[in-house]
């Protein structure tokens, strides 16, 4: 498979006056093309920072990311997607417009664009609500209309930041389900930071056990299901308890 | 659907007779006073000459609507408060805008901004009458300055209350500093402009008041120093109550912008 990402030697820290608070340390993956990778870790480790490195928004104090073998920068071209833990559509634009936010900001909503961001709300049922305020539609439909915002600038890799940890449980099942859907349908290429495992399990390809803080890589464990079946299927299935025992045993393990 | 229930009627008709009764309350006490004070003053239990009376402030008003002085002062008046209130709020905008691009300078700028904020502006008024002249640009500069440095502080706390994750977004979609203001931090602070706007146009009539009773040939605020000085208190009562009027038509017109733009955004 082609090799998309490549997160190399990569520490960080925080600074503050009281002191530094190191928060990465010497984090190595590849991330290939198609792949969904999840990334879990003990609460506070430092799992949102490493997607912000990742998306550039943040500056390894050592070593680097590579996006197709070029340094990742705020200034570089964005073919990098971001998902924050809250929708964050804004009230004063309609569904329509929202959904065009990205478009808009970069200077490229041109009548071709706007059409193709159309058909995703099309595809994914939410044409019907494109004329109407964020504070109409539910929980899980904002969740797809933010998905919709990021997937408008077509990135080459998506990056969710715990963006189901706002739903209540029933929800956020289906959207978790729902989500992964539209990004195996786009055939992204994914990266999903959560404390919640069965999420992990139940969506990723391949799952990252990070330690405590400062993090680094415990484990990376490879998950099998088959191609066909849904994130929630996958919830059911008799392999699903076998690896959630795994990861869960890597993650309470002592170093 | 569309069948309201017997209660809810109920319910609809006892808020009705409530906000009826509130309604004509409020005329009856304020015909109530109008009366009991042009009573007062034509039994001779009050003074008219120092208390005037409804009927003369009327009469007085009347007269002047004749030879068409009233509409000039109360034109003069307006006028300087609404270029203050106009200057009040651009220049809000932009110094705002700069406190929030550079955070040095906001640092730097905040202990000023917060003394000149608790400043008692009337205190300025003399001085600006003899840098600047006894006209109408003094006037206005007074009235800004009782408005101004509070409006300041209130945009900036509103900018700094967006939430940063709506900013770390824009950052997310590929955007710089320039699209986190438009896109995020002004949209969001713009039911605070509007209360901001709210409270400053009634600062600014009081300032351009303070203005005009120390710097002004015109306006109503001359009209309440010149004939409290000569005694012609219908004069003074006449113009307190016309600075009423305008406070609350001024204020209206706010409040009706407002909901136009809460309108808009349902």
């Amino acid at each position: 498979m082609e090799q998309l990402m490549d997160i190399s030697h990569v520490s960080y820290s925080y600074h503050t006056m009281q002191g530094e608070t190191p928060a990465l340390s010497n984090i190595n993956f590849t991330v290939h093309k198609g792949d969904f990778l999840a990334i879990v870790g003990p609460s506070g480790c430092g799992k949102s920072t490493l997607l912000s490195l990742m998306a550039g928004l943040l500056e390894p104090e050592q070593g680097s990311v590579f996006l197709y073998g070029q340094k990742v920068s705020l200034k570089g071209s964005h073919t990098i997607g971001y998902m924050l833990q809250h929708d964050h559509l804004f009230e004063w634009r309609t569904v329509e417009k929202n959904v065009l936010l990205g478009l808009e900001i970069q200077n490229k909503l041109t009548s071709e664009t706007k059409k193709s961001v159309l058909g995703l709300l099309k595809t994914y049922g939410l044409y019907k609500f494109k004329d109407a305020r964020p504070s109409q539609l539910s929980g899980g439909m904002r969740q797809r209309a933010a998905l919709i915002r990021t997937l408008a600038l077509k990135p080459e890799i998506l990056l969710l930041d715990e963006p189901f940890s706002a739903l209540d449980y029933q929800t956020r099942l289906t959207v978790g389900d729902d989500i992964g859907a539209i990004i195996k349908k786009e055939g992204k290429t994914a990266i999903l930071v959560t404390h919640d495992l069965s999420e992990a399990i139940s969506l990723g390809t391949q799952i990252i056990v990070l330690s405590k803080r400062p993090a680094t890589i415990k484990k990376i464990i490879p998950i099998h299901f088959p191609e066909s079946i849904s994130a929630l299927e996958r919830r059911n299935s008799p392999e699903f308890k076998d690896y959630f025992n795994k990861i869960w045993k890597e993650l309470n393990e002592h170093e | 659907m569309n069948e309201v229930s017997i209660a809810q009627q109920d319910f609809l008709r006892s808020q009705k007779k409530h906000k009826r009764i509130v309604h004509v309350s409020r005329l009856c006490i304020f015909l109530l006073f109008l009366i009991l004070w042009e009573g007062a003053a034509q039994a001779g239990a009050i003074d008219s000459f120092i208390f005037s009376s409804p009927s003369k402030v009327l009469l007085c008003a009347y007269g002047m609507v004749l030879d068409h002085s009233l509409f000039s002062h109360i034109g003069i008046t307006l006028f300087e408060t609404i270029s203050s209130f106009g200057l009040v709020i651009v220049s809000t905008l932009i110094v705002t805008i700069l406190l929030w691009y550079n955070k040095r300078i906001s640092e730097a700028l905040e202990p000023y901004l917060v003394v000149l904020n608790s400043l008692p502006k009337s205190a300025l008024a003399p001085l600006l009458i003899v840098w600047l002249g006894a006209n109408y640009t003094t006037i206005i500069i007074t009235g800004m300055s009782v408005a101004i440095f509070g409006s300041i502080l209130s945009l900036y706390t509103s900018f700094q209350s967006v939430d940063a994750e709506k900013v770390k977004l824009i950052y997310t979609l590929g955007g710089r500093k320039y699209q986190a203001l438009t896109k995020v931090i002004l949209p969001s602070s713009i039911p605070s402009l509007f209360s901001i706007m709210k409270v400053n146009i009634g600062l600014c009539l009081v300032g351009v008041i303070i203005g005009e009773f120390i710097a002004s040939r015109k306006g109503l605020g001359y009209l309440i120093i010149y004939g409290s000085q000569v005694f012609k208190l219908d004069w003074v009562i006449m113009s307190i109550t016309i600075l009423c009027i305008l406070a609350c038509v001024l204020y209206g017109l706010i409040s009706g912008l407002e909901k136009c733009y809460l309108k808009q955004l349902s």
